[in-house]
């Protein structure tokens, strides 16, 4: 059997064990059993892929299966890993296991929730493993549907506005998406013969530049949407700040991802003539959301607003890397999906925890819980550090890649697109340094927060294992960055393919 | 060839103290936190003394040159093949004398800490972020690439901002902190920047490649310009604003005396003597570059002559003691860079060169000197202001004596250490701008002054009626002092033109007299001021600051520059920018997007009309849409 089949049997086995569990209290264990395992898997993953490479194993995917599903249409349940997808998939199980741990004290309706939150994670796993348009799609939606029905039930605030505003414009994504699939479909095969959906297949088609010029909007703005590009990302601060916190965390964490590992794969990937002759449009729009985030996330008072913010900024870099079209840039837009994924996952946590414990999200209504919620201040400290690029965390590494790569274009459009997105750096400081010192810095302002404990020893794990992701990742990057360079390669050459 | 790569753990040790310190600190008692990192630093101290001694008496001479040896390298990420971050121990002249300088007044921080900090809370924490500094400190002077520069280069920002912040209740140092990151942070774009231009053009980090005359920076210079400069001259001035931004150069340097917030040996170690000639170590280091690119290098030159006289002026109108020590770390720094503004390469055209370096190292001792000082002053008296202190000369004789010779080292009176490398400093400034020399003459001057205003205010001066008496400093206190004290009388004697040069060749070193003379004078002309106006209470200082009344206000609000940037961030930044857009989020992009929605509500609502079951509206429709159709069929067909 293959292994990666494990990635989606495993959180099936662990909604069927919740649904027959009889306590409350016991819905959270299993989910906790179930999604440990799956941390196991993907660390088994991550660990064979590499040394299958290292024993010398060139094969562009690795663990492929390919069945035949719908024989007429020619669909297929294609799976298979290479570097991208395995950091992703290790992404994604690392914040699912965190996820769980954060939403320990759900006590409404806890066995619902888990099962959404578990069968959304089945459905980024396997997002993230097809290499088959149909299948990707379809997990796509697995992913997108469940998030409805956990902000709109458990979510705070204008859940239900939220709820709906979230999943129509990801619909909306979702509907282009669909088209520019259907699109590459018919085109997959220009010599006769019959039309597949396979990744791999189209990428060896020769697209005739008029038809990728059509559809190659449609996916990149389709994705783009998850990836919250500028115009596109409004759905993402109310849907942060109204969804529960383990949501947030999944969502910012992996869900945005599934946007970027989309335009990766599939936008640019297939079309690479279009991508090269479209990517200034689409590289004005990310470096406006760049830059655009980062100030917008100044200003803000609740927290979720601003690390939603934040996370239009940083996702936008990812875009943005994308755009560049070279190895450097392209494996930083990788990293960078990780790191801010961890990062960001870190962060939502955090102010889950936090809310829990002050009840108001308002930073300028908080003041020194450093004193009296030492680890989880640390924590957040540590968060805002890796995420305004600190040496030694992930998002230094993912960002200075990023930011090297793009300077090798030495035209004054991409040097200046350039300079505005690094300059994200100083604004991100502002902000977070901002909210550290008015939250966590100072003395404290209300009676009631003396009274406040400390992380459980859930919030500890939680906490304590993307901590460890978003340091290992930072202190020796070289692993990460090689297997990335590894799994990028075709996608390289096509686009060099393309240039000339 | 002798093996230096045990060198890698002078930082390492004070990173595995932090890791320690970090998480088990406070599982024990807070001073073995203090004793743990004492040690730790004790032995890194040691490795270092042992590396200079042997480098510099022993294995690194070779042909009259001093070689630069990479004692330790490996590949740390990898962006491009010929772009790689390497993490390494680059073993040369600056980085052996910089290793020396780090590791002393770190270690003498450490040891002075264990009093001063006693019972304050987050002993353990401090001493924690004191050993994630220095590592971060020792990592950027032993880098052996650019980059691996910048990537300490930012942890020393972090552990700054950690440590102005200590006292994290207090609003001020909060403040402070945050400005001190966020201003270098924004000087550190200009850096990075910079690296990236220069290793596009150059393809490489490395600094040896970089450096070397016949490497790609220098033997075979980009051709690219930019508005008229080359690229290079644009590379070399930007990363020059990351350096500015961290030496607190004009008009960068309004973090600094906000830092004082932070406890003073912070002030005496980060502030100082180490973190803030940081950017003087990273032309030091580029300097082979920088001399091919002259108009980047009259850039260093003039940022840092103003920067000196302009720190001077307003160090002299200050109350608060760090504060004043704050300007003046400023003003000597701007010493140092203008020294490396006015050197060339080579021999005694290198003067300048060697003469920052010298006075980098003995500024190190005097003003660490000065701030530890301090810190047993305010100890002793509970208050920062010169005008709660006076007459302590009686109270505290260590500290009055070390003050004292501090004093005279700064002020440049042989034979202490700052005479000797202030002097090569004019001499080199002498010979090649007039201009220049006259501001730094000027500035030796004025130094002297304020410094002299200080001691005679402090220890001299009318006696204040103390809540209770003050005490000397306990001897965990008063021995470092006594040891920074013998280096700032003697520093001066080290051959340093012998040592620490621009080509790493030895040459011989001359004392012009017709130099150093006239800057003896004047050094004792401004003590003899401050002697008159400040040794016992009159009424001079105030009929001075008077009859300079516009001049002296300004000075008094340091130029009014803290205004320009309160008014630049929260004013344009925070409120017409950031706040715009975040409106502009609110009402036109979401409000677009809301409004999508609300048509097709609207449209939905209209066209549902037409469902509404009623069999007589569908046979209407029906029968009139039948008609109409017959109608248009007819006509078409006739």
């Amino acid at each position: 059997m293959n292994i990666l089949l494990l990635l989606i049997i495993i959180p099936i086995l662990t909604i069927i064990g919740i649904l027959f569990t009889r306590d409350n209290k016991k819905v959270r264990v299993v989910s906790a059993i179930g999604m440990t395992f799956q941390l196991i898997t993907a660390a088994i993953i991550i660990i064979w892929y590499l040394a299958e490479r290292h024993a010398g194993n060139t094969a562009e995917v690795l663990f492929a299966s390919n069945w035949v599903w719908y024989e007429t249409l020619n669909i297929r349940f294609y799976i298979g890993v290479d570097g991208v997808s395995v950091a992703m998939i290790g992404l994604t199980a690392m914040v699912i296991f965190a996820g769980i741990f954060a939403s320990w004290d759900v006590d409404d309706l806890p066995r619902e929730f888990f099962t959404f939150l578990i069968l959304l994670s089945s459905g980024v796993f396997g997002f993230f493993i097809s290499l088959d348009l149909f299948t990707m799609f379809l997990f796509y939606e697995i992913a997108v549907i469940p998030m409805y029905l956990l902000i709109g039930i458990w979510g705070t605030g204008p859940r239900h506005y939220s709820a709906m505003k979230l999943t129509l414009m990801l619909m909306g994504g979702s509907a282009l998406i669909l088209l520019g699939m259907l699109g590459l479909y018919f085109n997959s095969n220009p010599d006769g013969g019959p039309f597949t959906f396979e990744i791999l297949k189209i990428a060896k088609a020769h697209i005739p530049l008029n038809t990728q010029l059509f559809f190659f909007p449609f996916l990149f703005v389709g994705f783009g949407v998850l990836g919250a590009l500028f115009p596109f990302h409004t759905w993402s601060p109310d849907g942060h700040a109204s969804a529960p916190t383990a949501v947030s965390m999944l969502h910012a964490g992996v869900l945005m991802k599934l946007g970027g590992y989309g335009c990766y794969r599939v936008a640019i990937f297939l079309l690479p003539d279009a991508a090269h002759k479209l990517a200034w449009i689409f590289l004005i729009l990310t470096t406006i959301s760049v830059i655009y985030g980062a100030l917008g996330a100044i200003w803000q008072k609740d927290l979720k607003y601003i690390n939603a913010y934040s996370s239009v900024s940083h996702c936008g870099l990812v875009l943005f890397a994308i755009l560049m079209f070279n190895e450097t840039a392209m494996n930083g837009a990788i990293m960078q999906m990780i790191s801010h994924g961890i990062m960001t996952a870190l962060f939502f946590a955090l102010i889950g925890m936090i809310y829990g414990r002050t009840h108001t999200r308002y930073i300028n209504e908080m003041s020194g819980l450093m004193k009296v919620m030492p680890f989880l201040a640390v924590a957040y400290v540590i968060a805002g550090l890796a995420s305004l690029g600190l040496p030694g965390f992930s998002g230094f590494v993912a960002e200075m890649t990023i930011f090297v790569g793009a300077f090798q274009h030495a035209d004054t459009f991409h040097r200046v697109a350039t300079i505005i997105a690094a300059s994200s750096i100083v604004a991100t400081a502002v902000y977070i340094l901002r909210v550290v010192g008015m939250m966590l810095y100072g003395k404290i302002n209300k009676e009631e927060y003396e009274l406040i404990t400390d992380a459980k020893w859930y919030d500890r794990l939680s906490v304590g294992t993307l901590i460890f992701g978003i340091t290992a990742i930072g202190l020796a990057p070289l692993w990460l960055s090689t297997m990335i360079t590894g799994g990028i390669g075709p996608v390289i050459e096509k686009l060099f393919l393309a240039m000339n | 060839m002798f093996d230096f790569s045990y060198t890698i753990w002078i930082l390492l040790i004070p990173f595995f103290l932090f890791i320690l310190i970090g998480f088990w600190g406070n599982k024990f008692k807070p001073a073995v936190s203090g004793i743990v990192g004492s040690a730790g630093l004790f032995t890194s101290w040691i490795l270092s003394i042992f590396t200079a001694y042997k480098y510099f008496f022993d294995v690194g001479r070779v042909d009259d040159v001093y070689q630069q040896i990479i004692g330790y390298n490996t590949l740390w990420l990898r962006f491009t093949d010929t772009l790689h971050i390497d993490m390494g121990v680059l073993i040369d002249p600056i980085s052996v004398m910089m290793l020396i300088v780090v590791t002393t007044v770190s270690l003498m921080a450490h040891i002075y800490s264990t009093d001063y900090l006693k019972g304050e809370k987050g002993f353990e924490r401090f001493y924690s972020f004191l050993s994630l500094f220095t590592f971060a400190m020792l990592g950027l002077v032993v880098a052996t690439n650019i980059f691996q520069m910048y990537i300490f280069w930012e942890l020393v920002g972090v552990s700054s901002y950690l440590l102005i912040g200590f006292y994290y209740t207090r609003d001020t140092a909060v403040a402070a902190s945050k400005k001190a990151f966020i201003v270098t942070r924004f000087a550190d774009l200009g850096f990075l920047i910079g690296i990236l231009l220069l290793s596009y053009y150059t393809k490489t980090f490395d600094f040896l490649t970089l450096t070397s005359p016949t490497g790609p920076a220098i033997g075979t210079p980009p051709a690219a310009t930019f508005i008229g400069l080359s690229v290079l001259t644009w590379a070399m001035i930007l990363i020059f604003i990351g350096g500015a931004g961290k030496s607190a150069m004009f008009p960068l340097h309004i973090w600094l005396p906000d830092a004082m917030e932070g406890p003073t040996p912070v002030s005496a170690l980060i502030h100082a003597a180490t973190m803030v000639v940081a950017g003087v170590y990273l032309v030091a280091r580029m300097f082979p570059i920088y001399i091919t690119v002259p108009i980047a290098l009259q850039v260093v030159a003039w940022v840092g002559a103003f920067s000196s006289l302009f720190a001077a002026i307003i160090a002299c109108t200050q109350y608060d003691i760090k504060r004043v020590l704050a300007y003046s770390t400023m003003s000597q720094i701007g010493y140092m860079m203008c020294a490396l503004g006015v050197s060339g390469m080579g021999g005694h055209e290198g003067l300048g060169y060697m003469a920052s370096m010298f006075h980098l190292f003995t500024h190190a001792f005097f003003k660490a000197l000065l701030f530890l000082c301090a810190g047993a002053i305010i100890h002793a008296v509970h208050s920062n202001y010169l005008y709660g202190m006076g007459g302590l000369r009686k109270y505290l004789p260590i500290t009055h004596i070390t003050f004292l010779i501090a004093c005279l080292a700064i002020s440049g009176i042989p034979p202490f250490a700052g005479f000797f490398s202030k002097d090569e400093i004019l001499v080199a400034a002498y010979h090649h701008d007039t201009a220049l020399f006259i501001i730094e003459y000027i500035v030796a001057g004025v130094t002297a002054f304020y410094m002299f205003r200080l001691y005679f205010g402090i220890f001299w001066g009318k006696k204040q009626d103390y809540h209770h008496t003050p005490h000397e400093a306990p001897y965990s206190m008063t021995i470092p002092l006594i040891f920074l004290a013998l280096g700032a009388a003697f520093a001066g004697f080290i051959p340093f033109s012998h040592l620490v040069t621009s080509d790493r060749q030895l040459f011989e070193l001359h004392t012009e007299w017709i130099i150093a003379i006239p800057s003896i004078v004047i050094a004792i002309i401004g003590i003899g001021v401050a002697y008159v106006m400040y040794l016992k209470p009159t009424d001079i200082p105030r009929r001075v600051a008077h009859s300079l009344h516009g001049f002296y206000t300004a000075a008094y609000h340091k130029f009014y520059i803290d205004e320009v940037y309160l008014f630049i961030t929260q004013k344009i930044i925070f409120n017409h920018i950031s706040k715009p857009i975040a409106w502009f989020d609110r009402h036109i992009v979401d409000g677009s997007m809301n409004g999508i929605s609300y048509v097709t509500n609207q449209a939905s609502d209209r066209i549902r009309g037409f469902q509404s079951g009623q069999l007589q509206q569908y046979a209407l429709v029906f029968v009139s849409g039948t008609v109409i159709l017959a109608l248009v069929f007819i006509y078409l067909w006739t």
